[in-house]
């Protein structure tokens, strides 16, 4: 076979690989139908924040002082931010370092798969449960603990933002993480400590007037306090920002914060990801 | 694109490789023809994995010129990986994704997939295509190992230890889908530690053994080159098995007939196998 034989073809396969976008869509598909084909896995991710929400609402139901609102409804906009983060942090932290150590990532590294499709899978999978997460949440905090829809735009504008920088950064971060367990079954351990962690002190389980200044600033360093704030500042009335550490919902802030992290997530991701496990090399 | 000039798939020059304190391949020299079965054969350790590894892409090199069909597999383009298709040592695939879903799902990365269905069929899970990966036996996912490696129309297909615990009927079929493979053009290129399989399969096998290339060569070539001499087999009178070792059997023999006047009992003359030839040139004539 000649050189001229071969190198048109060469540049004819290159111009006919598919897309990026494309692939990233039939990758977002494949990942949903497993994801929803592992019925344990559904109705857990599912269930564990409104389950927490059951438990934490109705244990804690006073009103709060001052701030004319129940510790119930100051609990749901806490649980969708923990509900956002455990679908998309943990879930992702714990999967990928499973199909990393499962030699998943390998057999794709293999292929003309793009890489940035496999993220974009990811993408489509966390967007969905995301925001089916999200949505229940919200259905069982209005029908049960006195949570008002807000009825101006602007507040589902500020909604909307929150959920998908939170979302975003607190994936990114998901996907560094993965690179941090050295096996697959290790991996649920390394995930859920810190996630639980930054849930108490980033004002999920302990309001926020509760927790001490340092452990507030520490948990301030990370995505899940402001999602938590903003999410508040959504579902809350105006008088529940006296509880606030800066006595306002600060968005402006949030929205820095939140975009920081999505920037930094994604340079620790580029930085940090590897298709294959420490052993294999 | 020499190797093309030259019509190898796979061009390699001194290669190494060390792991720690660990040589694993020593200066390894390979020329692979297109559309030929290599067969890469030695004992575990010997080096034949992390060789593949380096052709595939998958590994660093510390040393040496590598050149898969054309490219440096170091820095393997989308297109470049289109056309080699990898069937690894340990696999995993989604476990809740049938085999249709899978194949299908796979051949949407490939510039000019194969058909799918068709694909299936060659690895025999026609039956199989709407059951779920996880309630696939072992061998049924080792075939489907192989329909992912394939379903891209590779030019060349790298297998490392594909039959590694099959079972003799499964490891029968394999090897005739990889004569099937071979008769439609790939080229391909599968390490083992089963002698029989790459004597039944490889036109030309190189033997490795602590990271280099002690032999190589056609099977039958190398019997004869390495095979020297014979064995000759037979019963002393007392009922004593006996065998000697010879460069001119047909004397040993003659020398026989005389001394037991008619029926040599228990006669056999035998010349070396490929397994002689692969245990002496790997130093594990012992284990014989």
């Amino acid at each position: 076979m000649t050189t001229t034989a071969v190198r048109p073809r060469a540049d004819a396969l290159a111009e006919r690989l598919p897309g990026v976008w494309g692939i990233g869509l039939q990758r977002g598909a494949l990942e949903l139908r497993q994801f929803f084909r592992q019925r344990d896995q559904v109705v857990f991710t599912f269930a564990f924040p409104v389950v927490f929400l059951f438990l934490f609402a109705s244990i804690f139901r006073d009103d709060v002082r001052n701030a004319g609102i129940t510790a119930s409804q100051l609990y749901v906009p806490a649980m969708m931010a923990a509900g956002i983060m455990s679908t998309s942090f943990q879930s992702l932290g714990i999967s990928i370092a499973i199909e990393r150590d499962e030699k998943v990532l390998r057999r794709l590294r293999g292929t003309p798969m793009p890489p940035a499709s496999y993220f974009l899978g990811k993408v489509w999978l966390v967007l969905v449960t995301g925001l089916l997460e999200t949505a229940i949440l919200l259905l069982v905090g209005t029908a049960f603990y006195d949570i008002d829809l807000p009825t101006d735009a602007g507040r589902w504008f500020d909604f909307a933002w929150i959920f998908v920088l939170g979302l975003t950064a607190c994936a990114l971060l998901g996907i560094a993480i993965s690179s941090v367990p050295k096996t697959g079954k290790s991996a649920t351990s390394v995930v859920v400590l810190p996630f639980l962690v930054l849930q108490f002190i980033s004002g999920v389980y302990i309001a926020i007037d509760t927790i001490p200044d340092w452990m507030l600033n520490i948990g301030a360093l990370f995505p899940l306090k402001w999602m938590c704030q903003g999410l508040r500042g959504v579902f809350l009335p105006e008088s529940a920002q006296v509880l606030e550490q800066a006595g306002g919902w600060e968005f402006g802030r949030i929205a820095l914060v939140l975009g920081a992290w999505c920037v930094g997530g994604l340079l620790l991701c580029l930085l940090t990801f590897r298709w294959k496990n420490r052993r294999d090399g | 694109m020499t190797t093309h000039a030259n019509g190898l798939a796979v061009d390699v020059r001194g290669l190494r490789k060390q792991y720690g304190d660990v040589t694993a391949v020593d200066g390894i020299d390979l020329g692979i023809r297109r559309g030929e079965v290599f067969g890469l054969l030695g004992p575990n350790g010997a080096g034949k994995s992390t060789t593949v590894e380096i052709l595939q892409g998958n590994r660093d090199r510390d040393a040496g010129e590598v050149s898969v069909l054309g490219s440096d597999p170091a820095h393997g383009t989308r297109a470049w990986r289109s056309r080699v298709g990898i069937v690894w040592q340990d696999e995993s695939a989604p476990a809740e994704l049938t085999v249709r879903e899978t194949v299908r799902h796979f051949a949407r990365y490939y510039p000019r997939p194969r058909d799918p269905e068709e694909v299936i069929g060659l690895v025999g899970l026609e039956a199989k295509a709407g059951s779920r990966i996880k309630a696939l036996s072992g061998g049924q996912r080792r075939r489907l190992d192989v329909a992912l490696g394939v379903i891209g129309g590779p030019e060349l297909l790298l297998l490392d230890e594909p039959t590694t615990g099959f079972d003799p009927a499964a490891r029968r079929q394999f090897w005739d889908l990889i004569r099937k493979l071979s008769a439609e053009g790939t080229t391909i290129v599968l390490t083992t530690h089963y002698l029989e399989e790459a004597e039944a399969l490889a036109d030309r096998l190189a033997i490795i053994a602590q990271g280099q290339v002690v032999a190589e060569g056609e099977p039958a070539g190398l019997r004869e080159r390495y095979g020297t001499g014979a064995t000759v087999e037979w019963t002393d009178p007392d009922g004593t098995p006996r065998a000697e070792r010879t460069d001119t059997p047909t004397r040993t023999v003659g020398t026989l007939m005389a001394r037991f006047d008619g029926e040599i009992p228990g006669l056999r003359v035998r010349r070396p196998t490929l397994e002689d030839v692969y245990l002496r040139l790997t130093g594990q004539e012992d284990a014989r």
